[in-house]
């Protein structure tokens, strides 16, 4: 939602009064188009002058399915000093950070390098937003925390770059989309999983991407609005792959974090995956335990954005079933679907459980004291 | 379990094509010609394997042949057990896969013309679904026009997973015909498989294909509500078969989150996407995707904020339940008569 951002309303609530809380889902943007140049060998450089990207996509420029505003952002969010949304770190400061406390903020950069044909490009462009993260926000914030973003269609040169960022505290996370040339559990992926469960990092999957598949088993839709609530689907087809496969069988200390794809479905999708297990676990040997099982201990999810029951409480229901203990409280910030910290929970809600679900979660899952 | 009542409405069971040479006798001279000429082989869908445990409840399997064939069977495992008025058949022959809409038509035509003669006229209980063919829009509605004069078919039938979402405009003759007929579209589990099975390729596994499914009817509703059937054709009714139940008040709140922040993309929607649900679409029981508990049940049924919305099926011969526990625990009565009885009556007004 758009948010009138006025000078007087920061003084009138200065951050010491707020509960802190951690955002687990900001997406920091490039202020200039070759913003990641410093951090791209020349000849990369010149390929992208030259050839540009291509994507599993067909428009060389913005996406096929146009946005409801201008990068999907929020229209209070362009920075004074200009550039998009998004893309200046005082600024994120002054509308995000310091009005809501925020002790703990998770950068997911996107349009990025993944979910490019070119490989080689793909890795190299990753390896220089990750650069560009820790130079520009993390090393000049400290409540800012990185996500190691991969190539993700060559599953090898995507785990050598988490072999070389593990152990760097500016990272918390590897960073994978939620469409992909193939669903998240195949093999060519495994060794992302594997790395990341090395290096005690968990894998968060935020929705969007593209990987050349029709983001509906039945085609192509027509809307923006398809798309957005798709990703629900998409991820829990995402998810459903990740638990067949045995994924979560074969590397039972990897944790993964679902990002900005709901979380309401969470509980129908394990029931229905339990269900179908007793009749055909047959087929799937290497999954030895109810699905449930493995997602309730190794999958979290993002809050953002936040199913609206018509009765709120509905979704108290939802919540209790997934575990309170589960869910990583999430605006978006800067994108025009923000969900609003001090709205997201109604009255009602034990202080433990509120103080898991804006921080505590967060804090135990990334590692932060 | 909840108490069955006697005179209920089963909404989805599946007899079964013996083999294609069992659709030989309603093809024209020039097909049948071509399916023995050409060696075409059994339509068998992938959603489907016949040997797949789903496919059929051990004490269903036939010792011999597909699960679904034998009508003697179908009515001594449900239609009398279960003191049925009407059963409705859901023919899930694999016509659907097919690309040349020449061969699909004679296929859809041989078929809906088998399910008359076969079953429709063995047994005064049976109702049926006319299988269309999706290539053609033109002869998707010429076959329904032609079905449609037997009242005993109360249905058109599609796949969940076809060429395009559902929603999209070019198949919207389908729908005026369907609505002007007085024609529910029932919209089954399964896929033409032109596309790959899940939003996010293809997976490995037939139990992720059968998962999928789920995700699959959660976006043809999308498409199906935001697109503007509803708004076109207020009067008709669609109904989810094979679909489970338990995702459908979450998918709606996301909906309903994301229409109230763009609907100026789609004007013409109207009306918030649950009360078009609750006004133009049903959803079959089986397979019940909850967990046993009552309490979880319950809830799961009060969050739909509407007891109009089930319909009753045990997707005979499909293994989804014991014996006869076809209606979960928790079910009040006045909700198992709804669900049994009153609400297939409301949705399928061929039924009388």
């Amino acid at each position: 939602m758009n948010i009138q951002f006025r000078e007087g309303l920061e003084a009138a609530s200065p951050p010491t009064t707020k509960t802190a809380i951690a955002d687990c889902d900001i997406h920091p943007a490039r202020a200039t188009r070759t913003e990641l140049y410093p951090y791209l060998a020349k000849r990369w450089q010149h390929h992208l002058e030259i050839y540009g990207v291509h994507a599993y996509q067909g428009m060389m420029e913005g996406p096929p399915y146009p946005k409801a505003q201008p990068n999907a952002s929020r229209r209070d969010a362009y920075p004074p000093e200009g550039g998009p949304q998004g893309s200046s770190l005082s600024f994120m400061q002054k509308q995000l950070l310091d009005p809501n406390n925020v002790q703990l903020g998770v950068l997911n950069p996107l349009n990025t390098g993944q979910g490019i044909r070119n490989h080689e490009l793909s890795a190299a462009l990753c390896s220089a937003i990750n650069d560009w993260q820790i130079d520009k926000w993390t090393s000049k914030d400290k409540r800012l925390k990185a996500s190691i973003v991969v190539g993700n269609e060559d599953g090898l040169s995507a785990a050598a770059e988490i072999r070389e960022r593990a152990g760097d505290k500016n990272f918390v996370q590897v960073l994978l989309l939620s469409r992909n040339v193939e669903p998240l559990g195949q093999r060519r992926y495994w060794p992302i999983y594997q790395a990341a469960e090395e290096a005690g990092l968990p894998v968060g999957v935020h929705a969007f991407g593209f990987g050349g598949n029709p983001i509906t088993p039945s085609g192509w839709p027509s809307y923006y609005i398809e798309e957005m609530v798709g990703h629900s689907q998409c991820q829990q087809s995402a998810l459903a792959s990740l638990v067949l496969e045995g994924v979560f069988e074969r590397f039972p200390k990897l944790k993964m974090v679902m990002i900005e794809a709901g979380f309401g479905w969470a509980p129908s999708l394990a029931w229905r995956l339990d269900k179908v297990w007793q009749r055909l676990r047959s087929e799937v040997p290497h999954v030895k335990r109810p699905p449930s099982e493995y997602i309730r201990e190794q999958v979290w999810w993002t809050t953002q954005p936040m199913e609206d029951p018509e009765r709120r409480e509905d979704l108290f229901d939802v919540i209790k079933w997934i575990g309170w203990d589960r869910l990583l409280f999430a605006t978006d910030y800067p994108h025009w679907d923000y969900d609003e910290p001090s709205r997201v929970l109604p009255a009602g809600v034990s202080e433990d459980n509120r103080e898991a679900f804006y921080l505590g979660n967060a804090r135990a899952l990334y590692g932060i004291a | 379990m909840a108490s069955l009542i006697a005179g209920g409405v089963d909404c989805d069971v599946h007899p079964a094509v013996p083999h294609l040479t069992s659709l030989l006798p309603y093809l024209s001279d020039y097909w049948r010609d071509q399916v023995t000429t050409r060696g075409m082989v059994d339509l068998v869908s992938q959603s489907y394997p016949r040997n797949s445990p789903i496919v059929a409840r051990p004490d269903w399997r036939p010792e011999t042949g597909k699960p679904g064939e034998s009508l003697e069977d179908m009515q001594r495992h449900v239609l009398d057990p279960f003191q049925l008025s009407y059963a409705i058949c859901n023919p899930l022959y694999g016509v659907q896969m097919v690309f040349s809409e020449d061969l699909q038509a004679a296929f859809c035509r041989a078929l809906n013309d088998w399910l008359v003669k076969e079953w429709l006229d063995r047994d005064p209980r049976l109702r049926g679904s006319i299988v269309i063919p999706t290539q053609s829009i033109d002869k998707a509605v010429a076959e329904i026009e032609r079905c449609a004069q037997d009242r005993r078919f109360v249905q058109v039938l599609m796949l969940v997973m076809g060429d395009t979402p559902l929603g999209k405009r070019a198949l919207w003759p389908i729908y005026e015909a369907a609505e002007r007929l007085n024609l529910p579209i029932g919209i089954h589990a399964g896929s033409a498989y032109h596309n790959p099975p899940t939003a996010v390729g293809w997976g490995s596994y037939h139990i992720e294909d059968y998962v999928g499914q789920a995700q699959a009817f959660q976006t043809q509703l999308t498409s199906l509500i935001v697109e503007g059937v509803f708004v076109k054709y207020p009067r008709l009714k669609m109904v989810m078969l094979e679909s489970g139940v338990s995702w459908i008040s979450p998918f709606l709140w996301r909906l309903h989150k994301f229409w109230r922040g763009v609907r100026m993309e789609t004007p013409w929607v109207d009306r918030a996407s649950l009360e078009i649900v609750r006004s133009n679409i049903r959803f079959s029981l089986q397979p019940f995707d909850a967990p046993p508990e009552p309490e979880t049940l319950i809830r799961l049924f009060d969050h739909m904020q509407s007891d109009e919305l089930v319909l009753f099926s045990t997707d005979y011969p499909h293994w989804q339940f014991d014996g006869q526990d076809a209606l979960p625990e928790g079910l009040s009565p006045d909700l198992v008569r709804k669900i049994m009885i009153d609400n297939p009556h409301a949705t399928y007004p061929r039924l009388m």
